[in-house]
């Protein structure tokens, strides 16, 4: 018994003597919906890894929350008459983590990895990208196949971030080195990633922790009830059935923002066999489905109203929007009608829904909207990756399905929609459609780009290959001590000038 | 002792080499590509098909399986193709995680569970030994994750007595360890406890009733050195045989726990893997997994030899 109490006791003073762990006031800890992936920006392709590199690594450019573009490591930019050369100038009192300079040269060196690696993910990004010179060492030039409007875009993330030269030849993945505010410390996957604060960073002086500690918390509900708890400083994601009771909490701030991308249904009207059959074939009954939606009560009853409405794939807010097309209201007699005139009295069709609660919702809803007036939507649910699958290979009929978004609206529509897209998997084709979208890449100045956007607008709202029903909101809670956090519709965390009162 | 592990080391060979065909087959017959969910949102074809060819995934299925088993064989488990990190580190980093949890887990639940079931055992039919029956049935009957989250919003959200989620080494930090360990060992060494303590009381009621307790208690010894000299060495040899056996459970079945408590471990790390199709790390951490088990039914067996001499001989 005694051996035990001096055990014990021992302990405790073991206990009692150790450092006040972790929390010291200069860490800032966020919390993410999900574990990133590789933490190489030429291979990363998730959103939170988006979030993570925004602390890591810097880029050429950024956007502000009106999308409109900044300087980060390049200072100015312009295209040359014919819009076939991009002359950019480069930060000069940039370093990177290793303690190199950022010069022209390591610009060139990353974009050229990036454009070439085997398994890079931004060769699209920058296909246009014909050749780089560096005439000097703060100067960047590009030449291009054809004029590219998407391009700036592009360089304000993952394709504009820059490594350190050297480490290029390593282990990016797990071990990156860039030039951003925050540098690598550690990472556990599943759990955290650790950076600090580069102290010769060239805007060090507006960053204000000194740790940031990045956590992954899959389930909302226990995400929430750390930031509540105070393990966490502020969380991305906050789920809309979550909202209200976060409001309801003293200790917390919401806030919120319309999101670059878009909710929909992707109709198979052209990818084998799945679309033979009316939804795909006749373009009256996708006009009937579009019809048999409230996409307001879709809203309520599924998102307690916080979300927004949509019928186009552009954020509510967005310059490229159209006044030509409003959200309709439901009709269902015109609905029915269209059916009856498309020779039709009744419609099955399924639709492919991924399995989280909230998606066979939306889809239940659908179903329930469309019942009445003659289309029998089956629901079917499977993982994301066979429903992925699935509509690549055109074994599906409708898919209900989203789109993280993008800055430039290029990345909202033509790799869908285009005969060629990489992601038009219903297979739809139409040449004005190509020839609109094609030509709107080419034009800088945003009203003469939006007119051609209005143009394949135009029969995309009429032949609907892509139902747009609403946009996901995000939202973002954090402790209400937390100041200085700029909400951009990209969804992401920018650490500069965040600090704790 | 020595000829017992050696044979069952070898019985183990077929058994993993089995297991290893068996995920590896079952794994490619999943529906979904992997490729489609890597390649990103995008999805460029090219890329596509340039990540098929550096994993051989145009390969035939044996040669696929063979070139893995290979490379398993020498120490090499591959690399997640999501994060690109080693599987075998990340197994190590994982199992350090699950074991600290398992062991946490295994602390509550025998020392609630032994006292409990050699109480309700010496006081047959009293309101000691009822109160610990129903106790163990609400143990066992009560779902992790709703407990979880429930700890949650009580102990940390409400009282803000511990911390809501995550883990620490008890290497690195063991304040901050115990603290995020508590409530998760709670959880799962609480359904456990009750396990042990159901078996516990049989054992301790059989022993006792056993004539060589008879004769302990004629010569006039006093109950407290009759139940722990005597009875409980013996009742333990089941109960020996059940914990190890339940460690192995453990490690498996912490996925849940872990995901509601955040806790990098191994479950935490099958779940994303299957869901993310990362084929390296689904295949390392199933065979780690059989390798565990066969490790802790050996363990079992090494230890029933140690507690009871009788079975030295055999």
């Amino acid at each position: 018994m005694k051996l035990l109490t001096t055990l014990a006791s021992a302990g405790l003073l073991a206990l009692a003597a150790l450092p006040v762990a972790a929390q010291t006031p200069s860490t800032l800890r966020v919390g993410l919906q999900e574990d990133p992936d590789m933490l190489d920006p030429h291979k990363a392709r998730t959103f939170v890894g988006r979030i993570v590199f925004k602390g890591l690594c810097d880029k050429l450019l950024d956007i502000t929350p009106e999308l409109k573009l900044v300087p980060r490591l390049a200072t100015e930019w312009s295209f040359s008459a014919d819009g076939l050369t991009l002359t950019m100038k480069l930060r000069t009192d940039a370093k990177f983590h290793d303690g190199d300079v950022f010069n022209a040269e390591a610009a060139k060196a990353n974009l050229e990895r990036a454009r070439t690696l085997p398994d890079s993910l931004r060769k699209s990004e920058l296909a246009s990208v014909d050749s780089i010179e560096t005439p000097d060492a703060s100067t960047i030039v590009m030449k291009l196949k054809r004029p590219d409007a998407t391009l700036l875009a592009q360089l304000t993330d993952r394709a504009g971030m820059m490594l350190a030269p050297k480490s290029l030849s390593g282990d990016v993945a797990t071990k990156p080195v860039c030039s951003g505010p925050y540098k690598f410390v550690e990472r556990v996957q599943n759990d955290r990633i650790v950076l600090e604060k580069f102290k010769e960073h060239w805007e060090a002086a507006n960053y204000h922790f000194d740790r940031i500690i990045y956590r992954s918390i899959p389930d909302t509900t226990v995400r929430l009830a750390n930031l509540r708890a105070g393990e966490l400083d502020i969380l991305e994601r906050l789920a809309p059935t979550d909202v209200k009771s976060a409001q309801a909490d003293k200790s917390i701030k919401v806030m919120s923002v319309a999101n670059l991308g878009y909710q929909g249904i992707t109709i198979n009207t052209n990818n084998g066999d799945g679309a033979k059959q009316p939804m795909g074939m006749d373009k009256r009954v996708r006009q009937a489905l579009s019809l048999s939606i409230d996409r307001k009560v879709l809203n309520d009853a599924v998102f307690d109203g916080l979300y927004e409405p949509i019928i186009q794939p552009f954020n509510p807010g967005n310059p490229y929007l159209s006044a030509e097309f409003p959200v309709p209201a439901r009709d269902v007699a015109k609905a029915k009608a269209l059916l009856k005139e498309a020779g039709l009295s009744k419609v099955s069709v399924e639709l492919f829904v991924t399995n989280n609660p909230v998606q066979a919702q939306v889809g239940q809803v659908i179903q329930a909207m469309a019942q009445e007036t003659g289309i029998d939507v089956q629901v079917r649910s499977t993982e994301f990756a066979s429903q992925l699958r699935d509509q690549q290979q055109g074994k599906f009929q409708m898919s209900l399905i989203g789109w993280s978004g993008r800055i430039d609206p290029d990345g909202n529509l033509h790799q869908f929609v285009t005969t060629k897209g990489n992601q038009n998997d219903g297979k739809y084709s139409n040449a004005e459609v190509d020839k609109a979208l094609d030509e709107a890449r080419t034009i800088y100045d945003v009203a003469g780009r939006k007119r051609h956007y209005d143009a394949a607008q135009k029969f995309l709202q009429d032949e609907l290959p892509i139902v747009y029903l609403y946009n996901d909101k995000r939202y973002f809670a954090l402790r209400a001590n937390l100041q200085g956090f700029v909400i951009n519709p990209d969804g992401m965390i920018r650490l500069s000038g965040l600090k704790r009162q | 002792m020595l000829a017992l592990i050696g044979r069952r080391v070898l019985i183990a060979l077929p058994t993993l080499f089995l297991v290893a065909l068996f995920v590896f087959a079952l794994q490619r017959a999943l529906p979904g590509d992997p490729f489609l969910v890597i390649a990103g949102e995008e999805r460029d074809p090219e890329v596509i098909a340039k990540l098929r060819e550096i994993y051989r995934m145009d390969d035939p299925i044996f040669v696929q399986f063979f070139a893995w088993l290979g490379q398993v064989v020498q120490g090499d488990f591959g690399r997640s193709l999501r994060t690109g990190v080693p599987v075998l580190g990340l197994i190590w980093q994982k199992l350090g995680v699950t074991v600290q949890l398992a062991v946490a887990s295994m602390i509550v639940a025998v020392g609630i569970g032994l006292p409990a079931g050699i109480i309700a055992a010496r006081r047959k039919d009293t309101l000691a030994d009822y109160t610990a029956s129903a106790v163990a049935l609400f143990g066992l009957s009560v779902p992790h994750f709703w407990l979880g989250i429930m700890l949650i919003l009580v102990v940390s959200v409400e009282l803000k007595w511990l911390p809501a989620s995550g883990f620490e080494s008890i290497f690195v930090d063991p304040k901050a360890s115990i603290e995020r360990l508590i409530m998760p060992a709670f959880v799962l060494g609480g359904g456990l406890a009750a396990f042990i303590m159901r078996h516990t009381r049989s054992a301790m009621l059989e022993v006792l009733r056993s004539d060589y307790v008879r004769t302990a208690r004629a010569k006039g010894l006093d109950e407290d050195t009759v139940v722990n000299r005597h009875a409980l060495r013996n009742a333990l040899v089941p109960i020996i045989t059940l914990s190890t056996l339940l460690f192995g459970e453990l490690l498996a079945g912490a996925v849940l726990t872990e995901q509601v408590f955040t806790i990098p471990g191994f479950g935490k790390l099958i779940i994303d893997a299957v869901f993310n199709r990362d084929y390296g790390v689904v295949q390392g951490v199933v065979l780690c997994t059989a390798i565990g088990f066969i490790l802790m039914n050996l363990l079992a067996d090494v230890l029933y030899v140690l507690v009871n001499p009788r079975l030295r001989s055999g």
